[in-house]
């Protein structure tokens, strides 16, 4: 039997699964100490399925904690050690405004402030040759500065320590002497990649939270074991891999998404039991929605990604984190997004959010301003008697009157059309972001599935899909927990990377495979505290780029092995994904290979496909609802089924709505939905079905 | 009446995703691209133009001096080549200043969208190519022909076929050939990527031509940005400002005149051309000028056809502002980026308390030497971008070494060093450099650098605010002056080729940007932070600030006193 236990911003989610057997809960998070929530929630799933602590074979646990002291800048106080002349890197930043045309853009500020980054002397250059030594006299002069400071945690930030750890790893010993309750963070250890700003951001974000998530993770741990669970503890790592306590302990940066990274895992693996492996999943909530790529069953990963963004999710408004994470555009379009009317007299909706509090104009809890919900509940799709279970009694008047107010009238629209606007521009902008990112990966959506999960997704699911031109769209159960039944589907895994910059034709195998055969060797011991002796595979993954050129490409390591791949299909496989990318290889030119990133992972755990079953008309729909056709903005009425009230194989032609306690379906005029295993809601374009 | 409401909706969401497809034609120029300009500084911008060579969005990246040239240098691709002779998968090029971006260095690209076999529109992308021969990038040509190869308005591709002959001489008299070719061909990548989403974006839409849109887009523009205007006070404006120059120093003087139909600028008075390399064309004047006023005045505006229609900017013949052939202008952006600083004297007065001070201005050296390789001696060519401290505004302190009004990106110093045989010493900022004010001035920065290998480097200096400081605005006062020397002492200028011998550094000191309001109304412990993250020394803090900082803590001076009791009677008075 496992559990998972997702902590957010707003509720603690808790899944326990036994066998085919799965009960969820959802409480409030407890702030001030989390895992008390936790443990509250973990017992009542526990008592409804009706077992004990000691049962429980498994606990996997992701946290938005380490995120939200990002956020919230509650952290320790950091000191960092930087190479001399360069302790401004992390205020200089990229020396840029995000915003060409505001003159009033936020930055945030540097997480170590300038009177705690102090310089030492010592120099690496850009081969990895030493040009100065480390001065360990002034390394000790300056620990005892950060010592008198009362800095509860230190990073370390050297240039070119991604070529050459040794400065760094000097500099720890001797702040492991003078600061011995400090904790630590290396950048040549967190995040061993060129580009100086990137990785010391990455590390004091490390060190920064290290503190706080050690403590609190040996709490957990303690209180689990007071209560009897013996069962392992792992943690949900942002790049979709488990790992140990030990390494979260030292690591804590590396989980700052693992929410939506079980987010991503859980689409993956509805898709998988329908027989989908290309994917775009599709999460959206009450502030922002979240939209990943998922190929041949593996969501797409980077290492690249930035947290706390300070203005409007803008990029480049954020702290920069060289980590591995499942890769996902987020955008200020949910439920709570604001609508208004721009000074070019255009509707536009977000980023900014109404939130929970006061929320969308219809919770009647103060809220003026329209929402997407307001929105939705005009054009019919959300019945007012029945939302989040009926705890929330919506407000149309309420609804209507902020729509008419703010969109209607300046538009000189009806409200329903007003509504009708607000919905398509946050779905437009919901597509705009997802062409964007496909571009950037060099991928196509058409050929795509997608999946919809979290409050607001199915809503909009399947007129982002049209815009999209995709054509068939899953809408799982259990969507309100999929972060959490997704960490229960996580391969143990973790990603190891280094940085050997060299021109492809100039590889030896000896020296790479050295070093694959050593980071392996790292990332098989954590892997191996968590996954004990199953069977483990690895994947060698190499940023490579035309010599001269910007951005690099990720492009697999045939066999994990240079040996066994040779030089002549690596430039191969480059080349292969150059030309998906960007249409024309260069001819002539050279190619060079700079990161090493290497993965050791347990195989995917299999799907569970349900058996699926002779499709018939859906037997009467509870009640007729009148909505708003978004195609064409007329009034139509239209069957309302209750989900739980549908069994497999019923067939709804749309348009219909399928409502649940958490959200509601809406399955569009060119869709038609069947009930598949597990209650999944599958909808195919009609022009397919027929 | 919901038909009709129902295509206005439909309009919207149209206008939306054209913007998305510019977006998308510029990320994947900057994914594509080889110079480190383009990939790490994102020196480029990308629009889409209906068939009259009207811009309709432009990709959000880019930098003003592109976006604004770009716009008005279509419709001469459009003379030269009318639309109808145009036929898939042509490419148009050229680099003449006085039709494009100002200097030989930005080249332009055009290439027509095709629906249905019919030409609906035009992509154009312009970039900052690393080098296109003769002196370089640097202020010391006397005219246009010593600055390097001038491509006139021709084909670079015809229906997919690429004009190697073109491209061979361009690439022979480059020092950085194989950065340049790469550049060329993401470019041309955008534009295909571009034109192939257009069409789609159509075919979904049901449009057959963006004439209906074309309108809506320029007309719904146009409105909402004499809305926007409205704000301003009505009448005549004036301003003046000096700046370093070369030979001599340049005034920049304006006037600006508000009405109801938008705003005029003219700068009848300034300097007159300069004999080098520093002049500006006059369409790369309009474009800084328009976006010092579109930032500061319409900032939520897109950038098109419609709202830069409601300015109007124009500079006599023969003044820096305007010159004629075959005036030398490559390193015109010093002049330009001034701009927008000039412009805010005369909003600061149409519309007070709400520009910022002046900014201390970008120091981009264009470093220069030779690379040993197995093939012999290599030139090597890296424009490296550094900024300055940006002037406070009313309400909060100026951002420290950031680009302003440049919107382009710096090279990480990791990979710089890893592109040249450079290296970094220092890249810090620099204390009391900051204009002290109520809110204090971006504060510019320190950096040194010196030849990795045993060879002499050469740089081309292009640097301005190191006889004329960012002024403060409100009382504030104004950033510290850059300079610059050589490690061992000696002195460099601030403009032209020179070198760092063997051995030796350079050592640069950015400009700061001015202050924001009287610093003796600056709180105490803001003062106090300054000095404790050695942003503002102790002497400064009690000079400018009136405040004394010592290890038994923060005071404040007579002056100080003597302020805050005024502030008290104006109270109670």
């Amino acid at each position: 039997m496992r559990a998972g236990v997702d902590i957010g911003g707003t509720f603690t989610d808790v899944v326990v699964e036994r066998g085919a057997d799965r009960r969820t809960t959802k409480i409030l998070t407890t702030h001030h100490a989390p895992e008390e929530g936790a443990i509250r929630g973990l017992h009542q799933a526990m008592e409804a399925i009706g077992v004990a602590p000691g049962d429980v074979d498994l606990i996997i646990h992701g946290t938005t904690l380490a995120t939200n002291a990002l956020i919230e800048r509650k952290g320790a106080r950091t000191g960092l050690l930087t190479t001399q002349g360069f302790r401004d890197v992390l205020e200089i930043r990229h020396e840029h405004r995000y915003e060409q045309y505001d003159l009033t853009i936020a930055l945030p500020e540097p997480l170590v402030p300038r009177r705690l980054r102090l310089p030492v002397s010592g120099r690496v250059d850009a081969d990895g040759d030493e040009i100065v030594p480390l001065d360990e006299d002034q390394v000790r002069r300056q620990c005892e500065t950060l010592a008198s400071a009362g800095v509860e945690a230190v990073a370390i930030g050297f240039l070119h320590s991604y070529l050459r750890f040794d400065h760094e790893q000097r500099a720890a010993g001797i702040v492991r002497e003078i600061l011995p309750d400090t904790s630590l963070t290396l950048s040549c250890e967190v995040a061993p990649e060129m580009r100086e700003y990137e990785r010391f951001s990455t590390a004091c974000a490390n060190a920064y939270v290290q503190p706080l998530m050690a403590s609190y993770l040996g709490r957990l741990e303690q209180r689990l074991a007071e209560l009897g669970y013996t069962c392992p503890l792992l943690l949900m790592l942002s790049g979709g891999g488990l790992t140990s306590v030990e390494t979260a302990k030292r690591f804590p940066v590396r989980l700052v998404e693992s929410g939506p990274a079980g987010g991503a895992i859980f689409a993956s693996h509805v898709a998988a039991a329908a027989g989908v492996e290309d994917l775009l999943a599709f999460d959206m909530g009450g502030t922002t929605a979240k939209l990943c790529l998922v190929d041949g069953g593996v969501p797409q990963t980077s290492r690249e990604f930035e947290v706390a963004r300070v203005w409007r999710f803008k990029k480049g408004s954020g702290l920069p984190l060289k980590i591995p994470v499942i890769e996902m555009v987020e955008i200020g379009a949910g439920g709570g997004s604001i609508a208004s009317v721009d000074e070019l007299g255009r509707v536009s909706v977000g980023p900014e959010s109404a939130g929970s509090e006061p929320g969308p104009a219809a919770y009647g809890a103060g809220g003026t301003e329209p929402t997407v919900t307001d929105s939705d509940l005009l054009l019919g799709r959300l019945d007012p008697a029945n939302f989040a279970g009926g705890k929330i009694q919506l407000d149309v008047d309420a609804a209507r009157r902020a729509i008419a107010e703010s969109i209607g009238r300046r538009q000189g629209f009806s409200e329903e059309m007003a509504a009708v606007a607000v919905s398509e521009m946050v779905e437009e902008n919901m597509a705009n972001a997802s062409r964007v990112h496909a571009i950037e990966r060099g991928t196509d959506l058409r050929h795509r599935v997608m999946v919809a999960f979290g409050g607001a997704a199915p809503n909009h699911a399947l007129r982002l899909a049209r815009k999209l031109g995709i054509r068939r769209v899953l809408v799982p159960r259990g969507a309100g927990v999929g972060s959490a039944i997704g960490f229960l589907r996580a391969p143990y895994s973790y990603e190891v990377t280094r940085s050997l910059r060299r021109p492809v034709s100039q590889l030896q195998a000896c020296e790479i495979d050295g070093m694959l055969a050593e980071m392996a060797e790292e990332a098989r011991a954590i892997v191996r505290q968590a996954a004990g002796d199953i069977d483990l595979y690895e994947t060698v993954s190499v940023s490579m780029r035309y010599r001269g050129q910007g951005h690099e490409i990720d492009v697999g390591l045939p066999g994990a092995r240079l040996r066994e791949a040779g030089t002549d299909s690596l430039r191969q496989a480059f080349e292969e994904d150059y030309r998906r990318l960007y249409g024309r290889p260069i001819p002539g030119g050279e190619v060079e290979a700079l990161n090493w990133s290497l993965t050791v992972s347990s195989a995917n755990t299999a799907a569970d496909a349900g058996a699926a079953a002779e499709a018939r008309q859906a037997s009467g729909a509870s009640r007729r609802r009148r909505i708003v056709d978004p195609q064409n903005g007329e009034a139509i009425d239209v069957p309302v089924y209750w989900r739980a009230a549908l069994f497999l194989g019923d067939h709804i032609e749309g348009p219909a709505i399928i409502a649940e306690d958490e959200t509601s379906t809406l399955v569009t005029r060119d869709f038609n939905a069947t009930v598949g295993p597990g209650g999944l809601i599958d909808c195919r374009l009609k022009e397919e079905t027929q | 009446m919901s038909v009709n409401a129902f295509d206005r909706i439909q309009q919207q969401i149209i206008w939306n995703r054209l913007l998305a497809v510019v977006e998308e034609q510029a990320r994947t120029m900057v994914r594509a691209s080889f110079s480190p300009a383009v990939r790490e500084g994102g020196d480029l911008s990308a629009g889409v133009f209906d068939r009259r060579g009207r811009m309709l969005a432009q990709g959000v990246t880019g930098t003003p001096g592109h976006v604004n040239t770009m716009a008005l240098a279509v419709t001469h691709f459009l003379d030269a080549f009318p639309l109808e002779t145009m036929r898939p998968g042509d490419v148009y090029v050229t680099n003449d200043p006085w039709l494009a971006s100002g200097h030989l260095h930005d080249v332009t690209i055009v290439s027509p969208a095709f629906h249905r076999g019919e030409a609906i529109g035009l992509f154009a992308a312009t970039v900052h190519l690393v080098d296109v021969g003769g002196r370089g990038m640097g202020v010391e040509a006397r005219q246009v022909y010593e600055e390097g190869v001038l491509i006139p308005i021709m084909p670079l591709a015809r229906q997919g076929e690429l004009n190697d002959d073109l491209l061979h001489v361009l690439l022979a008299n480059s020092r950085e050939p194989f950065q340049v070719r790469g550049d060329l061909l993401a470019i041309m990548a955008a534009g295909d990527e571009g034109a192939w989403r257009l069409s789609a974006m159509m075919a979904e839409f049901g449009l057959d031509d963006l004439e209906g849109l074309a309108e809506m887009i320029i007309a719904q523009s146009r409105e909402a940005t004499l809305d926007a205007l409205k704000g301003l006070a009505r009448g005549a404006f004036e301003s003046e400002m000096t700046i370093d120059g070369y030979e001599q120093p340049v005034r920049i003087c304006l006037s600006m005149t508000v009405t109801d139909e938008g705003i005029t600028i003219d700068y009848s008075g300034s300097s007159p051309a300069s004999p080098y390399g520093i002049n500006v064309v006059e369409n790369y004047t309009a474009a800084y000028t328009v976006y010092g006023l579109m930032c500061a005045a319409a900032p939520n505006i897109p950038n098109n056809h419609g709202s830069i229609g409601c300015f109007h900017v124009t500079a006599p013949a023969g003044s820096i502002l305007n010159v004629a052939r075959p005036a030398a202008v490559a390193a015109r952006h010093i002049i330009g980026h001034a701009l927008p600083d000039a412009v805010f004297g005369c909003l600061s007065q149409a519309m007070p308390r709400s520009v910022p001070a002046e900014s201390g201005m970008m120091w981009n050296p264009y470093m220069r030497g030779n690379r040993t390789r197995e093939d012999g001696q290599r030139p090597w060519e890296l424009f490296l971008f550094n900024a300055g401290g940006m002037g406070a505004g009313p309400a909060r302190d100026g951002l420290s070494a950031t680009a302003f009004p440049s919107g382009i990106k710096n090279i990480p110093v990791e990979a710089a060093e890893a592109v040249a045989p450079i290296i970094f010493y220092r890249k810090e900022l620099r204390p009391d450099s900051g204009g002290p004010g109520r809110y204090r001035g971006g504060l510019g920065q320190v950096i040194e650098l010196g030849s990795a290998c045993e060879d002499e480097l050469a740089f081309q200096a292009m640097f301005d605010r190191s006889e004329h400081a960012a002024q403060g605005r409100d009382r504030g006062h104004a950033g510290a002056l850059g300079h610059l020397r050589l490690q061992s002492g000696e002195p460099r200028r601030p403009k032209g080729l020179q070198y760092v011998p063997r051995g030796d550094r350079l050592v640069l000191n950015l400009p700061g940007g001015g202050g924001y309001g009287d610093p003796l109304a600056r709180p105490v412990p803001d003062v106090v932070a300054d000095v404790e993250n050695e942003l503002v020394s102790p002497a400064s803090a009690e000079r400018d600030y009136g405040v004394r900082v010592g290890a038994d803590g923060a005071a404040p001076t007579a002056d100080r006193q003597a302020k805050v009791l005024e502030a008290r009677q104006k109270e109670t008075t």
